[in-house]
């Protein structure tokens, strides 16, 4: 293992594994952002705020749980459900109205949304910072190639994320509703007139993109701290990695986080103090080439 | 003009100039800042209601005016009359790098890039301790003495927004923007015509983040502060609702929309810690019900029925 040292050095490999953990969450946020870009054509601004109610009610979970490893497991289970309920509702109760208006209002709306799910949280978890303790199952360290701490936790980061791609791309392409889903994306009236309820499929696409926003709330809360304003950075950094990778595409996300979580990871060992700067340039870069992403877009 | 619409205009103007007589110190300020938010809202109604253009992120060159005034009035020694005329220049510049790298996207695409590289911007600016005062921003900015009262900032305010809102209306009745205007309701034609679409977008996106940099030298006028959350998108996104709540196919439409938020923040703040809360019902409100905006609605039925949002209104 020594040879890897001798061509790496150990803190740009152990920052490689810092951003490919980061890379996860970013991925599997980004991926239901971009489901519901792809499919409903709908840039959801409140995609930002399902996370955070997703970080918040696991924190709440785990403390109801006391904290144990079972605690956390629940928290994965319930948290992106209550997230996915409360997106149903939106979507039958507004959304589905307003399928055919501009993208404008729609980013507008959603933006509305995550005004309101904002001060929602702020009234139910008040403006304080909350922890969720790493559960004790996943606390520790792995040695990484010849002694390299990496904590145990994002190894299973590291392991969940391939894991929902690849579920997600079964889903989509594998299933008769992923294969409606994806007809939809592309000719929805085509796919309205051979009898199919479209409506009912973007509810369940809407669902399924704001649930990957919970799922990703809940697998970050324990590596930061939770609070109000999460939101609003990584609703951005979504943004960005979806445009990427092209609108629409799941493996365009993949690898819009890819690139994101690196470039930020690396960038700070570059320059410490305006390490933020590097994964923005790369969408610039990228932009500049391919001005519709990397991969192809549904649009 | 009409002659009413002269005389109404005159009456205007007057009502406004007599306010800081009758009106108490706070809310000479309050009208103070909406005029400010009112040109704000203009100026993206400029390339957003007229130019069909995606400014998501138009708070940027607000701050960026701002912050480029204050700069030069704080760290140069360079006469006072130049630093109100750079924040706006550094705007308008910036609008021509944004809008060079993200022109070429189309319309979601554009938004969404914009608004990722203005976050860009604001995490910057956010950081920079020693130039930009990070987090804090920079409090009691050195204004010249002939406008640090709150009256004569008003006054200044006042002539100010009147000019540029008069110049805007120009040039939305010039061939430029009748142009512009065509190029928002059928790009492709404008385009076999001969029209070059990107380069008259590109002027509109200039002009429009200049004016936005007149506004943000105006809140360095009144408030004589500048912060990072003058940049942020939640702002921006503010900005396009008062547009859309006062109607952005109207020329007024986008100050009327600016005053009914400013005076309802003001106003639900003293209350309620819940302002967003209120903001976002609000938003739903008027997407279902007021998709024209309130001046829309207005025009809608005094024309006695549908028009076509597009039209050119004589």
């Amino acid at each position: 293992m020594n040879a890897v040292y001798s061509i790496i050095p150990a803190g740009v490999l152990s920052q490689v594994f810092v951003g490919l953990s980061r890379t996860t969450i970013l991925f599997i946020v980004a991926s239901g952002l971009t489901l519901i870009l792809g499919v409903l054509r709908i840039p959801n601004v409140a995609h930002g705020s399902l996370y955070m109610i997703g970080a918040f009610t696991a924190f709440t979970v785990t403390q109801l749980s006391g904290g144990g490893t079972a605690g956390f497991w629940t928290a994965i289970v319930v948290a992106p459900l209550v997230v996915a309920f409360i997106s149903l509702i939106a979507e039958r109760g507004m959304f589905q109205f307003l399928y055919e208006r501009e993208h404008l209002m729609l980013l507008l709306l959603t933006f509305a949304f995550s005004l309101v799910f904002g001060d929602l949280v702020k009234l139910v978890w008040g403006t304080e910072y909350k922890s969720v303790p790493v559960p004790p199952f996943f606390q520790g360290f792995v040695p990484l190639f010849g002694g390299l701490p990496f904590p145990l936790y994002n190894l299973f980061l590291l392991i969940a994320g391939p894991v929902v791609a690849i579920l997600l791309y079964l889903l989509t392409n594998k299933t008769k509703m992923g294969k409606i889903a994806r007809a939809a994306a592309v000719d929805r009236e085509m796919v309205g007139a051979v009898g199919i309820n479209v409506s009912r499929v973007f509810a369940v696409v809407f669902v399924i993109g704001c649930y990957l926003a919970g799922l990703g709330g809940v697998l970050v809360a324990p590596t930061v701290s939770v609070t109000l304003g999460m939101d609003h950075t990584l609703i951005i950094e979504a943004f960005l990695i979806v445009i990427m990778g092209g609108l629409g595409n799941i493996w365009g996300a993949l690898l819009g986080a890819l690139i994101f979580g690196l470039t930020q990871s690396l960038g700070i060992l570059v320059w410490p103090k305006f390490g933020i700067i590097f994964p923005y340039l790369a969408v610039v870069v990228v932009l500049l080439f391919r001005p519709t992403g990397l991969l192809k877009s549904t649009w | 003009m009409s002659r009413k619409t002269i005389w109404g205009l005159s009456a205007g103007i007057v009502v406004f100039l007599l306010f800081p007589v009758f009106l108490p110190r706070f809310y000479v300020y309050l009208v103070s800042i909406i005029l400010l938010y009112g040109l704000l809202a203009t100026s993206l109604n400029l390339v957003l209601g007229y130019g069909g253009i995606f400014q998501f992120h138009h708070a940027v060159f607000y701050g960026v005016g701002a912050y480029g005034t204050t700069l030069m009035l704080t760290k140069s020694g360079l006469p006072a009359a130049l630093a109100f005329l750079t924040g706006p220049l550094v705007s308008a510049a910036f609008g021509l790098v944004l809008g060079v790298i993200c022109i070429r996207l189309s319309k979601l695409y554009f938004g969404m890039l914009q608004i990722s590289l203005g976050s860009l911007v604001w995490a910057i600016v956010y950081r920079w301790y020693g130039f930009t005062g990070g987090d804090d921003g920079i409090h009691g900015i050195p204004v010249p003495e002939l406008l640090a009262s709150p009256k004569s900032a008003y006054y200044f305010t006042f002539i100010v927004t009147l000019a540029s809102l008069f110049v805007m209306w120009k040039i939305i009745r010039s061939p430029f923007g009748s142009v512009l205007q065509g190029i928002r309701d059928n790009p492709l034609r404008s385009e076999m015509i001969g029209i070059n679409v990107r380069r008259h977008q590109l002027l509109a996106l200039v002009l429009a983040g200049f004016f936005a940099g007149v506004a943000g030298s105006l809140f360095v006028v009144v408030d004589n502060t500048v912060f990072p959350d003058m940049l942020f998108w939640t702002l921006s996104l503010e900005i396009v609702i008062m547009c859309l709540l006062g109607g952005w196919f109207t020329f007024l439409g986008p100050m009327l929309g600016a005053a009914a938020i400013v005076a309802l923040r003001t106003f639900v703040s003293g209350y309620t810690d819940y302002w967003a809360l209120v903001l976002g019902v609000i938003m739903m409100l008027v997407i279902f019900f007021l998709p024209n905006g309130i001046l829309g609605y207005v025009e809608e039925r005094l024309k006695g029925g549908l028009r076509a949002p597009q039209s050119e209104e004589r």
